[in-house]
């Protein structure tokens, strides 16, 4: 069971909307969640993490440990290689690849995706464009969502789509819609990927 | 009963809300804030009118809780570990006018500062204060404590601490909620003097404070929260505290622990049950989130029979927090790390907001000093905070809140000049405000720079408690009207900017500057509101 999940991105990129639709979906099919969220001052635009723990047993750490990650998944390539000591030797890596440029020492983006390549299972979307060509220039994490849910095997994909729909009923059915559409090309991306 | 999705702070708060509670005080800070908005936006609290506007600080939210208290009320105040600094008045003396309706003080810790100055273990402060702390190690426990304070809080009349760490604060996991309780009605303290510490009463109440403590001691042995599990490896027996008990467990998910572990979430320390550790083992493991509290303890002076591990050894790092790990190297056991991060992976630090008010403001300052040269800035603590940061690199200091106004002061006695302080509205109301009354009294010569953006933005952009008054307050506290100078901060009004502090710069006195514009993230969240 792919049951550790590392959520990555920077400070104001939406990771948290991520972790709470993998989260509803966990609960409703009945399982147990741990999930530790980044507040406060790196929110401002630096680096954020989410641990994401999904089990059939009692979960005890908040924190995943070393090595015990079954995917990383970042909305930012180079903040997908921080967490790599959490990765398990038969982890994913999935990442967006457009780089999110708000520091002045940012790396070439080739060495980043050097880096990613090097690993054995790795997934690179290039996410930001597909949203947009979709029309959905905001729906990037729900495509990220979407690569993520094709390899959580335990959780029926109908359970990610309420959770879609219980995140945005507010925001009208449209925004359900785009979302959810988005979410599908993720899947299709990602499934397309892992064959 | 229902079960809920809840973070550790949450879980304390709808703990408290289930058992009673009437009244909240707190002021933000990380990771404390969210205990307190999780009762602004609960429906029930709503419906009850359960007191939960922010205080002006920690010393003010302790000192109305101990109010509520004295009338018989459940209260509870919510601060980060510095804040109980800032209050460590109130809550130390609390210990001897004790509580009369329950009362928490619930403190969370951030080790590894992760959005902090320092990493101080607040339960030095409940042992200093002689009185008992609570510190879950789970959601379901952090809830469990909330009634469960209250009780005891009620048995021995005093106030009782429940104590966090970071990652319990910022967590999720599904709590059950037990029945909910009534709020109690208004009953004064039987004792009339109870609440009057003259030294003849706080005597008093000192030596029932002292002869308390065993009572304290045997409910601590007693406690639900604090165990005992045997186990067959006696080479090493383990006390785990609060959230490090989390971290163990991890270890052992799938195999039973070989060695004996204590339990530790009540203090003060469960006396027999350490000793029975002590008596079954060779050797001591403490694994506790923070500093080493229960280590020193055991430890003392003088070597013992027992070699104790942990923190001041070296089996544990000396500093910031503990994860799975670093417990599970504490242990013997075999690293688990995963590839190391590439080194192409570079630093980000977190940053102002695109278009933040406070960026025209540092751009103004920079200029404005650049022929005094670097050093004469003296800053508080808020988003701002980020102007020591490049590209602005605009700050000379940041140590607790409110001391930018009194450290220019200082500095502008000493002879400096300029001397500047750069302070946030919610700061200076926190603790601005008396620091500026000592320079206005002296009229020193010193430029206050309060950047209003009409939030508390650091923590998530809380209401302000001096929003709407701060000019009114300068004025009253004795600075001239006509050095109290607002203005926009926008690149528009930058010449302006420069012209003003040029004037106040040549004022030998107190000046007050007011950069005014909302912070942007408070202001798209109203914008995005009035669209729906
Ligand atoms: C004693 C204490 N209480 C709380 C905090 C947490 N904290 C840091 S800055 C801040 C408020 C910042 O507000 P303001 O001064 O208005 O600046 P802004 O972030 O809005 O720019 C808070 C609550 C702290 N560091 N110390
Ligand atoms: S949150 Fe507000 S005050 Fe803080 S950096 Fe962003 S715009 Fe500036």
């Amino acid at each position: 069971m792919k049951n550790n999940i590392i959520l990555a991105g920077v400070g104001g990129q939406g990771i948290l909307t991520i972790a709470t639709i993998i989260g509803y979906a966990a609960l409703d099919s009945d399982l147990q969640l741990k999930q530790s969220e980044v507040h406060g001052m790196s929110q401002r635009g630096g680096d954020v993490q989410s641990h994401l723990r999904i089990s059939d047993k009692q979960i005890f750490s908040d924190l995943i440990p070393y090595g015990k990650a079954d995917i990383i998944a970042s909305v930012e390539p180079m903040e997908s290689l921080r967490y790599l000591p959490y990765l398990s030797d038969e982890g994913w890596l999935i990442t967006n690849t457009k780089p999110y440029v708000n520091i002045p020492n940012y790396p070439e983006i080739e060495k980043v995706l050097a880096e990613i390549k090097k690993l054995p299972r790795h997934i690179l979307i290039d996410a930001d464009v597909i949203a947009k060509d979709m029309g959905a220039p905001r729906a990037m994490n729900m495509i990220m969502l979407g690569a993520i849910a094709s390899l959580m095997d335990d959780i029926p994909y109908d359970k990610f789509q309420k959770g879609i729909k219980y995140v945005f009923e507010r925001k009208g059915e449209k925004i359900v819609d785009i979302n959810m559409k988005a979410m599908d090309k993720g899947k299709e991306i990602a499934a397309e990927k892992t064959k | 009963m229902e079960k809920l999705l809840l973070l550790g702070d949450e879980a304390i708060a709808q703990g408290a809300l289930d058992a009673g509670m009437s009244g909240i005080y707190a002021y933000p800070g990380t990771p404390s804030t969210e205990i307190t908005e999780y009762v602004q936006r609960n429906p029930e609290a709503i419906a009850r009118n359960v007191h939960r506007e922010w205080s002006a600080n920690e010393k003010t939210a302790v000192e109305a809780s101990i109010g509520m208290s004295y009338a018989g009320k459940r209260t509870m105040s919510c601060m980060k570990h510095v804040g109980l600094n800032v209050a460590a008045d109130a809550y130390v003396n609390s210990a001897l006018t004790g509580a009369n309706g329950g009362m928490i003080v619930a403190v969370a810790d951030d080790p590894s500062m992760h959005s902090s100055q320092n990493e101080q273990d607040s339960r030095f402060y409940g042992k200093f204060a002689m009185l008992p702390v609570l510190e879950p190690s789970n959601q379901q426990e952090a809830y469990d404590m909330a009634y469960y304070a209250f009780e005891i809080s009620e048995k021995y009349a005093v106030p009782i601490m429940i104590r966090l760490t970071t990652r319990l604060a910022h967590s999720r996991a599904g709590v059950k909620r037990r029945k909910p309780l009534p709020e109690k009605d208004i009953k004064l303290p039987e004792d009339i003097h109870q609440f009057v510490l003259l030294p003849a009463i706080a005597r008093r109440k000192y030596k029932g404070l002292l002869a308390m403590q065993t009572k304290f001691m045997e409910e601590s042995i007693e406690s639900p929260f604090n165990s005992y599990a045997s186990g067959n490896d006696k080479s090493m027996g383990i006390i785990a505290c609060g959230l490090a008990y989390n971290y163990l467990q991890e270890n052992y998910a799938d195999t039973p622990c070989p060695y004996p572990v204590l339990k530790v979430s009540q203090y003060p320390l469960p006396g027999n049950l350490v000793g029975k550790l002590a008596e079954e083992c060779d050797n001591i493991l403490v694994l506790e989130e923070g500093m080493p509290f229960v280590e020193e303890m055991l430890k003392g002076f003088f070597e013992g029979p027992h070699k104790i591990k942990g923190r001041l050894d070296g089996t544990v790092p000396r500093d910031g927090e503990l994860n799975p790990n670093i417990v599970r190297l504490a242990l013997g056991l075999p690293d688990l790390t995963g590839k190391p991060v590439p080194e192409v992976v570079a630093k980000r630090p977190p940053s102002l907001c695109l278009g933040c008010p406070h960026i025209d403001s540092f751009k103004a300052l920079k200029e404005v000093l650049k022929e005094y040269g670097d050093g004469h800035v003296f800053s508080d603590i808020g988003c701002y905070t980020l102007g020591a940061l490049p590209p602005f690199k605009a700050i000379n200091s940041c140590v607790d809140m409110g001391a930018s106004i009194t450290m220019a002061k200082g500095a502008a006695d000493a002879g400096l000049f300029p001397s500047i302080a750069v302070i946030g509205d919610s700061t200076f109301s926190h603790s601005g405000i008396t620091g500026l009354l000592d320079a206005a009294n002296e009229n020193s010569n010193v430029i206050i720079m309060i950047l209003d953006n009409h939030t508390t933005a650091m923590t998530g952009g809380q209401t302000s408690p001096g929003d709407g008054k701060i000019e009114d307050i300068c004025k009253a506290v004795g600075v001239h009207e006509d050095h109290i100078r607002i203005i926009n901060p926008l690149s528009r009004n930058h010449e302006e900017f420069l012209k003003l502090l040029k004037e106040e710069l040549d004022y030998e006195g107190v000046s007050v500057i007011i950069p005014r514009r909302e912070c942007i993230q408070t202001l798209t969240k109203k914008n995005k509101g009035r669209l729906k």
